[in-house]
């Protein structure tokens, strides 16, 4: 019983690590590389009036930003929801490998 | 009395009569209750409270003007203040809710099991807020000054009392609901002039589109304004002056540093769980981004609008004859000079105003960069009511911000210092006591601050920044994410990153030691950015001294253990 909770713990965490790490990337996808490193290549193409990189710099990260919170808190949720009754303190279902969530799933 | 006057008036008197009127509705009887609403704001409140918290008199006054003034450089502000609620979202807010106190020292003193680093973050805190409330208290000094004919001296102390009313009485409960007023007023505030600005430069109502939209004459506004600018002799909007490394820099020291401002993380302590505190942070910027986003686009109109009426422009159309073409200067010009804020000197006798690059020719000898929010009322010929609308908002922002900020103060001193470190043995009673004194000391000390602000205040949020994402940000993030951190690891960590970061900040902004310009500058990184430095400087040291000495208790493993379970 305790060893199916802590690797559920774990599998949880790693679960929760992997969708951070994605998310991660496309915060600094959004930011760092198309509005500060890639911004002279992106600024050839225009996103309506403003150049695209410039645009990205301005608005495009912080929308991104607003749908990659709430993204999270909800597949956050779904996550914490499949693994509630392996978590909680009664009722453990074993852990199988094909049963252990990778990050793809999220997306 | 003048219609301005009038307004202006009749939005303060109202709103400060709501903020207190919520204080009283709200008040509380224990410390819970005090530090954090007994942890029952609903998520979106939250949310709201957070964006008011946040946004601050520099957010809501100042940022559009920097952004037209800057352009490009301008985004640094716009990235670096948002992105950071991504790095609190997934990163600090669950696990430190799911910690379960007060404070973000009580997190450290628990987490590195050490009173003494509970006291490095106490002091870490407090510096930081008192930085960050004399701007605040200064702005509300300001506003009244320039709106109600009220002295400078008079505005603080009225700012300061209603602060203390609320914040003594309600604590964080009475906090967070003023804050969601407070968001609610200063929101419509910004948002109205924008929109009729929008609507008269783009054609459309909702700005943040006008923004990538087409001028008047079709082409587009952006590229319209770069044409302008390059003809007067300045840079291109949409092109940077600042290096890529230092752009760079900025952002990434300000995104950390956002994520580890102690009345912003607080803030995610007032929900009842992890799984709110997630979603919360979501609400926050989304509530954040409204003006964020417009931002942006206020900054193009008033660049633009300022260009096309002003320059060129008869000065005294009484008295030149106005040739084909030419128009006067606008009224608005005329009235915001009295103020100081904009200042014109006839170089050439020709009558007429030269707006340049070159300082030799240009005869706009002051351009307040507050200016563009404060006068888009009257830019846009909107009535006086907007613009009582629009200072009652300035007002609003700063005292929400101010409000956050004493309470971190208060409690840092209350529950940190007195409860857990000096007198273990007081009651929650006596605790209480002592959070509403310490309160209403700082904010006496804020509002000295404002009346007789230190010089070094306009830099000191680069500080303020720039220390939070070199101490806190490291410490809080490898003590949820790397159980191996010792106490000793994150008291080096700490000190080493303020350290670092402050002298840096400390030499070329405060005491001018070395000249503040880019080629004295170590790795071409400006004072705004070194907290990017201080923090890489602050992981390694933080990392380096964990493995040198003993791991933390098996209690600390299970903290660690127990605020990642879901």
């Amino acid at each position: 019983m305790a060893q199916d909770k802590s690797s559920a713990r774990k599998a949880y965490w790693r679960a929760n690590l992997g969708l951070m790490g994605i998310l991660l990337a496309v915060w600094f996808t959004v930011s760092f590389g198309f509005g500060i490193l890639l911004r002279p290549w992106l600024d050839q193409v225009s996103l309506g009036g403003a150049p695209l990189g410039f645009w990205f710099a301005q608005q495009g990260s912080i929308l991104t930003f607003i749908v990659l919170i709430f993204y999270y808190a909800w597949a956050m949720n779904r996550l914490e929801a499949r693994f509630a009754n392996r978590l909680g303190s009664g009722d453990m279902t074993p852990v199988t490998p094909a049963d252990a969530p990778d990050p793809e799933d999220a997306s | 009395m003048t219609p301005t006057l009038f307004w202006t008036g009749f939005f303060v008197i109202t709103s400060f009569a709501l903020y207190i009127g919520i204080a009283i509705a709200s008040r509380v009887g224990s410390t819970d209750e005090f530090y954090v609403a007994g942890h029952h704001v609903p998520p979106v409140f939250n949310g709201m409270a957070t964006a008011a918290d946040w946004m601050s008199a520099a957010s809501f006054l100042s940022m559009a003007g920097l952004i037209a003034f800057s352009g490009y450089d301008g985004s640094v502000f716009l990235m670096g203040w948002t992105g950071g609620y991504v790095l609190l979202a997934l990163l600090l807010a669950p696990y430190l809710r799911r910690f379960g106190k007060f404070t973000v020292p009580d997190f450290i003193g628990d987490r590195y099991y050490s009173n003494t680093a509970r006291v490095v973050a106490v002091v870490c805190a407090i510096f930081v807020s008192f930085t960050y409330i004399a701007g605040q208290m200064q702005g509300v000094g300001i506003a009244f000054s320039r709106f109600l004919e009220i002295p400078i001296e008079a505005g603080v102390v009225i700012g300061g009392l209603v602060v203390l009313m609320y914040a003594t009485l309600g604590g964080m409960k009475g906090i967070t609901y003023t804050q969601v007023a407070q968001y609610c007023v200063l929101i419509f505030a910004f948002m109205t002039p924008a929109i009729f600005i929008s609507l008269q430069l783009t054609g459309s109502p909702v700005p943040q589109l006008g923004f990538i939209g087409n001028a008047s004459d079709g082409t587009p506004l952006l590229m319209k304004l770069d044409g302008m600018l390059t003809e007067l002799g300045f840079a291109p909007y949409t092109d940077g002056s600042k290096s890529t490394f230092d752009v760079f820099a900025i952002t990434l020291a300000l995104m950390a540093g956002t994520a580890g401002l102690p009345h912003v993380i607080v803030r995610f302590f007032t929900v009842p769980k992890a799984a709110d505190a997630r979603k919360s942070a979501g609400w926050a910027l989304l509530f954040i981004g409204i003006l964020y986003v417009t931002a942006p686009a206020v900054a193009v109109f008033a660049r633009t609008n300022f260009i096309e009426t002003v320059n060129e422009s008869v000065y005294e159309p009484e008295t030149t004859t106005l040739a084909e073409g030419e128009s006067a200067t606008p009224d608005w010009f005329h009235r915001w000079e009295t103020t100081g804020l904009l200042g014109f000197e006839d170089r050439n006798g020709d009558g007429r105003i030269q707006y340049r690059a070159d300082p030799a020719t240009n005869e706009v000898t002051t351009l307040n960069r507050d200016i563009f929010v404060l006068a888009n009322p009257e830019i846009a010929n909107l009535p006086a009511w907007v613009i009582g609308l629009v200072v009652s908002g300035g007002i609003a922002a700063a005292l929400s911000t101010a409000a956050g900020l004493l309470l971190v103060i208060s409690s840092s001193i209350s529950h940190d210092l007195c409860r857990k470190v000096l007198f273990k043995s007081m009651t929650d009673k006596q605790e209480l006591l002592i959070a509403r004194l310490s309160a209403t000391g700082a904010v006496l000390i804020a509002i000295l601050a404002g009346i007789y602000p230190p010089g070094f205040v306009a830099s000191v949020v680069a500080l303020a920044f720039g220390l939070a994402a070199a101490s806190f940000f490291p410490a809080i993030l490898l003590g949820i994410f790397w159980q191996r951190m010792s106490k000793e690891g994150a008291i080096a960590g700490m000190v080493t990153g303020l350290g670092v970061t402050g002298a840096y900040i400390l030499t070329y902004k405060i005491f001018g030691w070395i000249p503040n310009d880019a080629e004295y500058w170590i790795l071409g990184v400006s004072p705004e950015g070194f907290g990017t430095i201080g923090m890489v400087i602050s992981f390694v040291i933080s990392v380096t001294v964990s493995l040198m000495t003993p791991a933390p208790p098996a209690e600390v493993r299970e903290l660690v253990e127990r605020i990642r379970a879901p």
